[in-house]
């Protein structure tokens, strides 16, 4: 197919020229991922008291499906605004790797350029362009915004739809969308551990956080108990690695 | 106020990681360690949100079959593992939990 594709358009770019509109096309198999799950997010944002501008401006300059989760869990149950941000600080801590993984295929940009390409990362869009860097030494600064955009615009969209229709939900439990959250986790948890293929460390400092978690939540806070358990459990494993 | 402070500050704190490592990495690189430790963050993080999620319920112990979360977390697992999606992990979840709560 690529080799039938590479002689019938001899002239066609040899690394580095895809378009804009390729980016935006290639966004499209993930499109209905963030439609629903922005939904979903929408609806529990809005029944957790935000209005529809926090709403908005949540998705427009947050624009991390895990992150307003629990932002709006977290405003509801009224936790304070520290201990918000910091959980929210160590659940996109994983876009440290995801935004280093990719920064060999955009070497050729100046830093403010890659800030752009960054800024609009997520485990989504790095998803796409992972496989894309699969078959090229550079990733094309077009594209990228194109698949980028296409999924922030596409994600701004649902979130709204779904704090609009959020008016009328009164519960959102029945449905289950309050369980959007935890499977969404339960997703990257497993993806994480599937492509890192060190299933033994991993199991044990899932585990390890697990307790931690559930043990600090019960004798001192919920938000204390993530932050501890992360900072514990990662060391762990840190540990772990190095006297295996 | 206050949640426009929240949403500013964790939109600055999601901002840094995302485009910190690109704008530096082609000139500097991590320590090892660093690099390791910032490995294991995604696991501890994502199980210890699914720990409280499932298991903590206003601040109280919950392992009863009155709370139905941890019971809709296996057929999410279950899909999670065979499919490898987060689309099919949000929908296997939701679903569990609707039926579950329809049906108890």
């Amino acid at each position: 197919m690529k080799l039938e594709t590479a002689g019938l358009e001899p002239h066609a770019a040899p690394q580095n020229e895809d378009s804009f509109l390729k980016g935006v096309k290639d966004c499209l198999p993930t499109l209905l991922g963030y439609l629903s799950i922005g939904f979903a997010a929408g609806v529990v944002e809005k029944t957790a008291g935000l209005t529809i501008a926090e709403i908005a401006m949540m998705s427009i300059i947050l624009y991390a499906g895990s992150a307003q989760f629990i932002a709006s869990g977290m405003i509801a149950a009224g936790s304070s605004a520290a201990s918000i941000v910091i959980t929210i600080l160590f659940v996109n801590l994983r876009h440290l790797l995801l935004s280093a993984a990719l920064s060999p295929y955009f070497r050729h940009l100046t830093p403010l350029r890659n800030m752009l390409v960054g800024s609009l990362l997520t485990d989504e869009t790095f998803g796409v362009a992972i496989h894309k860097s699969a078959s090229r030494r550079n990733i094309s600064e077009k594209w990228m915004h194109g698949l980028n955009i296409a999924a922030y615009l596409n994600w701004i969209i649902a979130n709204l739809a779904g704090a609009f229709l959020g008016q009328w939900i009164t519960s959102p439990e029945r449905f289950g969308l309050d369980f959007a959250l935890p499977a969404m986790f339960i997703g990257l948890l497993v993806m994480a551990v599937q492509s890192r293929k060190k299933y033994a460390i991993d199991i044990a400092v899932g585990l390890i956080a697990v307790l931690i978690a559930v043990g600090v939540s019960l004798l001192w806070s919920p938000s204390m108990g993530v932050i501890t358990a992360t900072l514990v459990a990662a060391t762990c494993g840190m540990g772990i690695e190095k006297w295996k | 106020m206050d949640i426009f402070l929240i949403i500013a500050g964790a939109a600055l704190v999601t901002f840094v990681p995302r485009v910190l490592p690109l704008m530096l990495l082609s000139r500097i690189n991590l320590p090892d360690w660093g690099m390791r430790w910032l490995n294991y963050v995604p696991i501890a993080v994502m199980s210890a949100l699914i720990a409280e999620e499932l298991f903590i319920q206003d601040g109280e112990l919950s392992l009863l079959a009155s709370n139905m979360e941890w019971i809709a977390a296996l057929p999410t697992f279950w899909v999670a593992i065979r499919t490898r999606s987060l689309l099919g992990s949000v929908i296997a979840g939701i679903l569990s939990l609707m039926l579950l709560r329809f049906f108890f």
